[in-house]
């Protein structure tokens, strides 16, 4: 970067830190919500940046660089840093100032990365932060002697309290013009230079009273039980099981309200304009549309407030470490089972929730894996389909075989995941030595400022970039259903005679094999909207005059007399795969940056679908 | 004052026996020496203290080490990396 294209009218400042330095509460309390979150390009590694407004009136920009332990990275995370503070990160300016972030119940571990970068040469400052839980666990910190002895200013901060950094912003005022920065160069240090640097930690935190390995924490006697070979795992059971509620059923009132109330506006409109072109566009299309995007949205607020507690909280971290081992065992990472775990409710917030994930080929392959877990938008087709085709019997022990049947199709899915899991495993290159190296912070309790700035920014991204793709796949889907309308006299359903009619009639040449009729494979494609329409195009393809929740009463009879069983089987073991859901498909572009992504899942999931189908068909054929 | 005894492998100390740090290396070949420096970087330093406060469920690994004021998650492969040398006198 040369001198020209730094601008001294809103010079940019980058906030560095270890993981769990506080560093992210700080952010936010200097720019509140004027923040904007995107990627860094080519990786998935979170770019955040803001904005703040200083006392003399100065726009200062602020770049919230991801946590590193060095500046010889072993992570994205770490490398996205390294490359932007020594100016070699493509589309990045290198920061005119750096505020580095350091917890001071911490210092320890935390000032070897200001003596690595004060050897880079960068102008900064130190923010002693948390300079409040340290002084409450009795830590007093000369903040002027170690400013002395660093030879770079220091403030103390708390990011948790409003005013909390107002010597930090006093200071940011202040910048005064820089010369152009010279070329920066980072050695990695040899092991000498490790302990050289560790040796100067120890003795400058001698001089200014930091040095204290107290013996036992309360976070040691939070770990005592949490970590316990039996409470522990108690513990966690119920954690996740309290998650997994939550966003199975507590969601369930505000996402039917959103339904009903989308349904309202539908019916209040419809009864208003005269039947048009328009009139099917604003309300099968548009409104249908918006409707099934904001409908995602209370499993995505409550799971993601979960999820930002217990990470903020320093339970998931926790939770990851117990859970390490039982997920390794099929190649993944202990943090995939959060979001493996939502995906029963839906794969959207799953799939969102990976971002927990740090690795990117583990969270990739959770990614992949997520919509195989049994979603409760496939119930309403299950339920179709069993109630039609399998007898209500009881069996021994009070099982019914119903129960059975679906219990059955939900550890498919499971197995399957695990064994896509291990694939994708077995593709990875070199993965003997996969490094955990996780940091099991101190507990402490959650930042509501945190929340609610977290939950508004994942609700923000949702609406945003995967509303937008679902809105518009929602309307051309409408349009592949409505044209062309169907002749003067016909007497077959309107679907028949649009473009999906067309579709599914070509494609009932290609369903033929596994058992589906034209009917079923026209009602797949305005299926592909959700797995849960699919009940209610197979209502228009049957031309039935029920509505809503009548639909699957009306069908059952009907299906359970024009269908085989083997056909009925066949699109239960569809359903266990087929990537039927245009929202999860948009979902996983948004959080892997690329189509290619979702393009090789829809391929999988339509070969997994296509295989098991014709193996379930021509099975039950032979009985 | 007891005879020192051999370091072992920090993965074969007992939860909640403190040990001290006498080398940091890679634990064989196949290690990347990235992983001894991180390791290095955390503050696994000879002459540290260290502690195993937890172990991953239904197994051995990982394993939560306490050093100086930090918690880390370790790998087998990464705990082994280090060896330590149990303190045979009393907890300061």
């Amino acid at each position: 970067m040369d001198g020209s294209s730094r601008s001294l009218a809103s010079p940019l400042i980058a906030l560095v830190g270890n993981p769990n330095c506080g560093k992210t509460a700080l952010f936010n309390l200097l720019t509140g919500s004027r923040q904007k979150v995107a990627n860094y390009a080519g990786v998935t590694v979170e770019r955040k940046e803001g904005s703040l407004l200083t006392p003399s009136g100065r726009r200062v920009r602020i770049l919230d660089l991801p946590g590193a332990y060095s500046l010889d990275p072993l992570t994205p995370d770490e490398q996205v840093t390294a490359d932007v503070l020594l100016g070699r990160r493509a589309g990045e300016t290198q920061p005119d100032f750096v505020v580095c972030v350091t917890d001071a119940t911490n210092l320890r571990q935390n000032l070897r990365l200001v003596l690595s970068l004060k050897r880079l040469g960068l102008p900064m400052v130190v923010a002693l932060n948390m300079s409040d839980i340290a002084r409450r666990k009795g830590l007093t910190i000369d903040a002027e002697r170690l400013a002395k002895e660093l030879a770079v200013p220091v403030v103390e901060t708390v990011g948790v309290k409003a005013g909390g950094v107002s010597k930090l912003v006093g200071i940011l005022d202040a910048i005064a013009p820089a010369a152009p920065p010279p070329q920066r160069v980072w050695q990695t240090p040899t092991g000498a230079d490790i302990e050289y640097d560790h040796d100067e930690v120890r003795r400058i935190l001698g001089a200014v009273g930091g040095d204290r390995t107290d013996g036992t924490t309360r976070s040691d006697r939070i770990d005592a039980v949490v970590l316990h070979p039996i409470v522990g795992p108690l513990i966690l059971a119920v954690v996740l099981f309290l998650v997994f509620q939550a966003v199975f059923a507590w969601a369930q009132w505000p996402m039917d309200a959103i339904k009903a109330g989308v349904d309202a506006l539908g019916a209040w409109l419809g009864a208003f304009m005269p039947d048009s072109l328009l009139k099917g566009l604003l309300i099968d299309g548009v409104l249908a549309g918006v409707g099934s995007v904001l409908v995602f949205l209370p499993q995505i607020v409550i799971l993601f407030f979960f999820i930002l507690i217990l990470e903020d909280s320093g339970y998931l971290p926790r939770a990851a470490f117990l859970l390490d081992r039982v997920m390794g065992s099929v190649g993944l990472s202990g943090r995939a089972f959060i979001p493996l775990l939502s995906s029963f409710a839906c794969a959207i917030p799953g799939i969102m929730a990976t971002r927990t994930i740090q690795n990117p080929r583990d969270r990739l392959a959770t990614i992949m894996i997520a919509p195989l877990m049994t979603c409760s938008a496939r119930l309403p087709v299950f339920a179709l389909i069993i109630s039609a085709f399998i007898p209500q019997r009881r069996l021994w022990a009070g099982f019914q075989l119903q129960g059975l049947v679906l219990f059955a199709l939900y550890i498919i899915g499971v197995l399957s995941a695990m064994a896509v899991a291990f694939v994708l495993k077995r593709r990875g290159v070199g993965a003997r030595f996969q490094s955990l190296m996780l940091e099991l912070p101190a507990y402490h309790w959650p930042n509501l400022r945190g929340l609610l700035i977290g939950l508004w920014q994942r609700v923000e991204i949702f609406l945003t970039r995967v509303g937008t793709i679902i809105l518009a796949l929602m309307v051309i889907l409408w349009a592949l259903s409505s044209f062309p309308a169907p002749p003067p006299g016909a007497t077959g359903p309107a679907i028949q005679y649009s473009i999906a009619g067309h579709l599914g009639a070509a494609l009932a040449v290609l369903f033929a094999p596994i058992g589906f009729n034209w009917q079923i494979s026209i009602a797949l494609v305005p299926g592909l909207a959700a797995r849960e329409v699919a009940v209610g195009a197979l209502g228009t393809v049957y031309a039935l005059s029920a509505t809503g929740e009548h639909v699957s009463d009306a069908l059952m009879p009907l299906i359970a007399h024009s269908w085989s069983l083997p056909t009925a089987l066949s699109l239960l073991a569809w359903y266990v795969f087929a990537p039927q859901c245009l929202s999860t498909l948009a979902t996983v572009k948004r959080e892997t940056n690329s189509w290619r992504y979702p393009l090789i899942m829809a391929a999988y999931m339509f070969a997994l679908a296509y295989g098991a189908s014709f193996v379930t068909y021509r099975i039950a054929l032979l009985f | 004052m007891q005879k020192n005894p051999d370091p072992i492998g920090l993965a074969e100390l007992p939860n909640g026996m403190l040990a001290r740090v006498v080398s940091v290396l890679p634990s064989n070949a196949a290690v990347p020496a990235e992983i001894a420096r991180r390791l290095a970087e955390l503050g696994f330093l000879p002459g540290e203290l260290v502690r195993i406060v937890g172990r991953g469920l239904l197994s051995r690994e990982p394993i939560a080490v306490r050093v100086g004021t930090g918690t880390f998650a370790l790998r087998l492969f990464e705990a082994n990396c280090i060896r330590v040398r149990p303190e045979t006198t009393h907890s300061p």
